[in-house]
Formats: structure tokens, C-alpha cells, sequence
């Protein structure tokens, strides 16, 4: 018996109408903005089952954070002078800042993940918006950030650590930090269609982002540093953020020097600038890649 | 009337560090609304590249597509609406179990939440994926991915329905049951674009096949007309020694329905045949009466070697060699 001559297709008549295209429900048309929305939200909530179902990067983003701040306050407060100030208070915002700066290049990580998995052509031969896809994925990292930064501000806080300035204040300081890094995610996430490859955006994330965390005023005033790296520490967007949170978590002593430089001298509204600068350039020029990434080989 | 068109597709690869790839080169065809069309061609052919344009996962450089007169490059949210797609490698959430990868898909194609879940679980069931329902995906089989997969393509009851390569790599049970699947589907009056490898799949699902190569059409026609072009069915000696030849031919010759074909070394003989097994038998009767000592014997389907062979063959005859020319533009 061979398939060819004795199985061809049955008619219509032979079998009965099947279920599997009979009970498919018909789909709606929303407006845009709700179909923006619900996409959104779907888009999103596939980002947080994944968070609970790989609890690997929940617990290496809860971890670090712990370690960082157990760390420097232990290891290095005893060493590093900060005049008017206690090196605990000082060091506390940079390890918040490097932390959820790190934590926006994972965006770009899974970004290319999906891309490699393939789940991103499946969303884009569905109805949906495509800057939804995005959208889900920034919204599941800053809700990662969020969580490390609860995790850093409880250690921080058991070893000493504290606000000196208004509660209000405080709030104002975490959610900059967690709004800049949101605006990061949009950076990586153009990185990650761009590059497709989840070790490129690693290796990218290790060769920027160490220099550029630790360049700064993140750890040692920038004034310590010499001539070179002191400038680029002065124009370092990292430095005018944790300067920012510091500023807001009032935890600069008055006798610090913290640079002349117009984003160190106004370090709140350079970082709204630079937030607002990101997420103009990068939200459109990642969707727009977004729809393209089919037709580049 | 043709319910998805494509006119003149060219679509040309531009790899980083790799010479530039025609992957589509003036390719066109017509799917009648309700029929499986086939489309059938080896590794690199551009089966892929061409569902791909479809489906508006990639724009053609130049030609145009439509399904149900709308063109796939101007409204390509329209068309995502009316289709569903299982590409090559399976395109699901490893992360999610069976139900929120189904329950997913159904929410973003706007379904209200109630819809969505219930499709979900019924989804499951059709295709038996039932115990798995809530397992995440990343530890399925090949042939659960390619059913939870092709279940994703069908939440809603798409108008057409694209599947690459839907049986490539299922061994020979899921393959079958893969192909009931197809057939309860086209009974339902879905209009189906599959790709294929393999022409047997091509000849039990396709109501029209069109054979592609190097990113055109190079035959076209339903699997009966295709065969016969071919030639069907070879019947196939080998024999002891080359001084029995012309007693070998002659025999051959009166049963086929070309003339036989002989090997180099004057041994192997083979000649197409309208049946197979009857004239096989006579073939053998008449050598064994003769006297002729065989080496071996038998029946060859066509395969799709011989398609391509016999069809690529007969276009640089026919169109004056073109197909020779290179396909890597320069
Ligand atoms: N993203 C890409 N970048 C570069 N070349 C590509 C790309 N995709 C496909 N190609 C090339 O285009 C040609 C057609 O590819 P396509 O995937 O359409 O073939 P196919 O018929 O689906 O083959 P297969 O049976 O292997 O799936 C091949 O030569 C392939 O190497
Ligand atoms: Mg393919």
C-alpha cells in the first residue's frame, strides 16, 4: 500500500465539518488605544510569568544587590574617607544607580532571546500593536527594578543606611532612578533587535557599562580621581544620577565638592532631560526596528 | 478566483560578511479560495522566504501579494487578521504552558478574555495535548511543539492558513496524524499554503502543487499532471552481466511508457511505467523465460530528486538555458 494511491484526500462530503475551525470565535476590532492597552497588559503579564517560572534572574537581581550593599559598607566604609559624611550614607545611591542600570541591559537580553526563540515572529503575524511587544518587555525589567530596588533600600537601611532629608524626598530619589533606568530599557531593547544575539548584548553591557558605573562618582567622590577620569566622571550621565538620588536622599554632606559641570550642578534636571532625550529617540527608533527585523539577514 | 496572489516576488538577502542572496526570483502563484495548495522545493528553495512575504513577516523588494484582494504590503494588520501562520521552527513561548501560549495568542488577536481561554482549553484537547496543558512548553517533544504551534495558527478560524514545512522533523506517527489533522481542516473549506520537502506530503494534502527552485516556479500543476510529467513510477533492473542488455531493453521497453533508460556501465536499466507492480511482474516472467540472470530487481516511486532532476532538465531545454545562469546576483 502506498500512500499515493490509495489515501488520497477525502471530499468535504466524507468527513464531518470539524471543530477545530467550526467553534473558533471570531475576533473584535478594538479602537487602537484599547487594542494598545490590552496588548500591552498581554504582553507584559507573558513577562511576569516568566519572572515567576525562571526565578534565576529574580534571584540574581535580589542577590547582587544584597551583596553590593553588604560589601562596600563592610569592605570598604572603614577605608574611604568622606569628609561630613559616613561612607554607608555616600556609597548607597551609587549602588542603587549601578544596580538598575545593570538591570535595563536584561530587556536587551531578552529582547534578543525572543528574537532567537522565534515567539517574535509569531506576535508579528498577529493583529497586535507592534510597540506593544516592547512595552511588555520594559514594563516586565522595570518591574524587576522595582523589586531589587525595595530588596537594596530594606539591606540598606538594616546596615545603617538612611534619608535625611523628606520621605517625600526619598520617593522622588527612587523613582528617578527606576524611571531613568526604564528609559535605559529602551536603549537595550534597540540594542537587542539590532544585534540579535543575547552574548553580544552581555558582552556590550560588561564592556560600557563597567567603565561607565565605575567611572563615576558612583563609589569615590569624582574629585579624587585624576585629571582624566575626573572629567569624564564629570560629564558621566551615571555620576549626575546618583548625584540626583543622593541630592534627593539628602545625603550629601554641605562640605562635599560634587563638580562644576552644568549636569553636576543641576543633576535632577540633567537626568529628567536625559530621561525624556532617551524615550524620545529610542521608543520610535525601536519600534521602527521593530517592524523591520524580518528583512535584515 | 485566486484568494491569495503573488505576482513577480523578488526578494534578495543582503547577509552581513556573505555574498547577497536571490532568495526569490520572480515568483508567482494563485491559491483558489478553499483548496491546499502545496508548495513544493528542496533546502534553500525559498518555500520559507515566500510564506514569509505572505504572511508579512518580510516585504518583497518588488511584486506584489494579496489575499483576498488586499495587498499584504499596504495593510498588513488586515492580513494578520484573516491568517494564521506556523512557520518552519515552532514560534512559542517556552516559558508559558500550552494553555497561556493558546491563551496568549487569543488575547492579542482581540478575542475577549472568556473566548480566548475557552478556545485555549478546547485547543488543547483537539490537539491532544491535554496532559501537557500546563506544562511550560520548554519541555515538549518536536511534535508537541509543531501541534501546540500549529494550534496557535488556529485560534481563530483563520481564512488562510500557512504551514512551512508543518511535518518536517515528526517521526512517521505524528506525521500521519499531522496530516489527518490537514485533511480535517481542508474539509472544513479552509483555503491551506503548505510548504514541503517531500512529494508524497505534497500528493496527499495538495489539491494544486507548484514545484519551486531557485525562487520561481518551475512546474506547476495537481499532483496526477505533475506525476505524469515526471513519469510516475520506474520499474528498475540490474543485471549480471552487460551482454544481456538488448533482451533487457527490448523487454522494458514494451511494458514502459518512454524509452528505457540505461547506466553507463550497461547494466542498470530503467524505464517510467503507467502502473508499476503488474508490469514489474511481466518484466521479470518474460526475463526469466529468456534466460536473463538478475542482479536486482524492482519499483521506484518518484522522488523528489527525480522531480528536480526531470524538471530542472527539461526548463534549460525548454527556455534555452536560463536556468544555468547563476542565481547569486552579482
Ligand atoms: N535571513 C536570511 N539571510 C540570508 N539568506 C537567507 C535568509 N533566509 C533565507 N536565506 C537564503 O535564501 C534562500 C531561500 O531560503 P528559504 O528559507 O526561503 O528556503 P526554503 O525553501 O524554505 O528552504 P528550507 O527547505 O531549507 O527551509 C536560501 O538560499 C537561504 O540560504
Ligand atoms: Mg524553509
Amino acid at each position: 500500500m502506498s500512500a499515493e494511491d490509495t489515501m488520497r484526500r477525502p471530499g468535504a462530503a466524507a468527513v464531518a465539518p470539524h471543530p477545530v475551525i467550526g467553534a473558533a470565535p471570531v475576533p473584535r476590532e478594538p479602537s487602537p488605544l484599547a487594542a494598545w492597552f490590552s496588548d500591552g497588559w498581554i504582553t507584559t503579564r507573558r513577562n511576569l510569568i516568566k519572572i515567576k517560572r525562571v526565578p534565576d534572574v529574580l534571584v540574581f537581581t535580589t542577590l547582587q544587590p544584597i551583596m553590593f550593599v553588604l560589601l562596600f559598607s563592610y569592605v570598604y566604609a572603614g577605608s574611604i574617607e568622606i569628609p561630613g559624611s559616613d561612607y554607608k550614607e555616600f556609597i548607597m545611591a551609587g549602588i542603587f544607580a549601578q544596580t538598575v542600570v545593570f538591570g535595563a541591559t536584561w530587556s536587551g537580553y531578552a529582547t534578543a532571546q525572543d528574537i532567537r526563540d522565534g515567539i517574535i515572529d509569531r506576535f508579528r503575524t498577529l493583529p497586535m500593536r507592534p510597540s506593544a511587544v516592547l512595552v511588555g518587555r520594559t514594563n516586565g525589567d522595570l518591574l524587576i527594578n522595582c523589586i531589587s530596588m525595595v530588596v537594596m533600600i530594606a539591606t540598606g537601611l538594616v546596615v545603617g543606611w538612611r534619608v535625611r532629608s523628606s520621605l517625600l524626598e526619598g520617593v522622588a530619589g527612587v523613582l528617578l532612578l527606576l524611571v531613568f533606568a526604564y528609559a535605559l530599557s529602551w536603549v537595550f531593547v534597540f540594542i537587542g533587535l539590532t544585534v540579535r544575539s543575547p552574548e553580544v548584548i552581555n558582552n556590550v553591557s560588561f564592556i560600557v557599562l563597567f567603565p561607565i558605573t565605575f567611572i563615576s562618582n558612583a563609589f569615590v567622590p569624582s574629585e579624587n580621581l585624576p585629571t582624566p577620569l575626573r572629567v569624564f566622571a564629570e560629564w558621566n550621565p551615571v555620576s549626575a544620577l546618583v548625584l540626583a538620588a543622593r541630592q534627593l536622599f539628602g545625603n550629601i554632606p554641605p562640605q562635599m565638592q560634587v563638580g562644576d559641570t552644568w549636569p553636576l550642578q543641576n543633576p535632577v534636571l540633567a537626568v529628567l532631560i536625559g530621561i525624556v532625550v532617551l524615550l524620545a529617540v529610542f521608543v520610535p527608533l525601536s519600534v521602527w526596528r521593530f517592524g523591520r527585523i524580518g528583512s535584515r539577514a | 478566483m485566486a484568494f491569495v496572489e503573488a505576482a513577480d516576488l523578488h526578494v534578495t538577502y543582503h547577509p552581513r560578511k556573505a555574498p547577497e542572496v536571490r532568495a526569490l526570483d520572480g515568483l508567482s502563484l494563485d491559491v483558489p479560495a478553499g483548496t491546499v495548495f502545496g508548495l513544493l522545493g528542496p533546502n534553500g528553495a525559498g518555500k520559507s522566504t515566500t510564506v514569509k512575504v505572505l504572511t508579512t513577516l518580510i516585504r518583497a523588494d518588488s511584486g506584489t501579494a494579496r489575499i483576498d484582494g488586499i495587498d499584504v504590503r499596504e495593510h498588513p494588520d488586515e492580513i494578520r487578521r484573516r491568517i494564521g501562520v506556523s512557520g518552519q521552527y515552532a514560534a512559542v513561548d517556552e516559558n508559558l504552558s500550552a494553555i497561556e501560549n493558546l491563551d496568549m495568542v487569543g488575547r492579542l488577536y482581540h478575542l475577549t478574555r472568556g473566548d480566548s481561554r475557552r478556545r485555549a482549553d478546547e485547543l488543547v484537547e483537539l490537539f491532544d495535548l491535554g496532559e501537557a496543558k500546563n506544562r511550560p512548553v520548554k519541555g515538549f517533544s518536536g511534535g508537541m511543539r509543531r501541534r501546540i504551534d500549529l494550534a496557535c495558527a488556529l485560534v481563530i478560524a483563520p481564512a488562510v492558513l500557512f504551514l512551512d514545512e508543518p511535518t518536517t522533523g515528526l517521526d512517521p506517527r505524528s506525521r500521519l496524524g499531522m496530516w489527518e489533522v490537514i485533511e480535517r481542516l481542508a474539509s472544513t473549506g479552509t483555503t491551506v499554503l503548505l510548504t514541503t520537502q517531500y512529494l508524497e506530503e505534497a500528493d496527499r494534502l495538495a489539491d494544486d502543487i507548484a514545484v519551486i527552485d531557485r525562487g520561481k516556479v518551475i512546474a506547476r500543476g495537481t499532483a496526477d499532471a505533475l506525476k505524469a510529467r515526471i513519469g510516475g513510477r520506474r520499474v528498475q533492473l540490474t543485471l549480471v552481466s552487460p551482454d544481456d542488455l538488448p533482451v533487457a531493453r527490448a523487454a522494458l521497453e514494451r511494458v514502459g511508457t518512454g524509452t528505457p533508460e540505461v547506466s553507463a556501465e550497461g547494466r542498470g536499466l530503467s524505464v517510467t511505467v503507467a502502473e508499476g507492480a503488474a508490469e514489474l511482474s511481466r518484466v521479470l516472467g518474460e526475463l526469466e523465460s529468456a534466460g536473463v540472470a538478475l542482479y536486482d530487481a524492482g519499483m521506484q516511486r518518484p522522488t523528489l530528486d527525480d522531480v528536480f532532476l526531470r524538471l530542472t532538465g527539461h526548463m534549460a531545454a525548454d527556455e534555452d538555458g536560463q536556468e544555468t545562469e547563476g542565481r547569486r546576483a552579482s
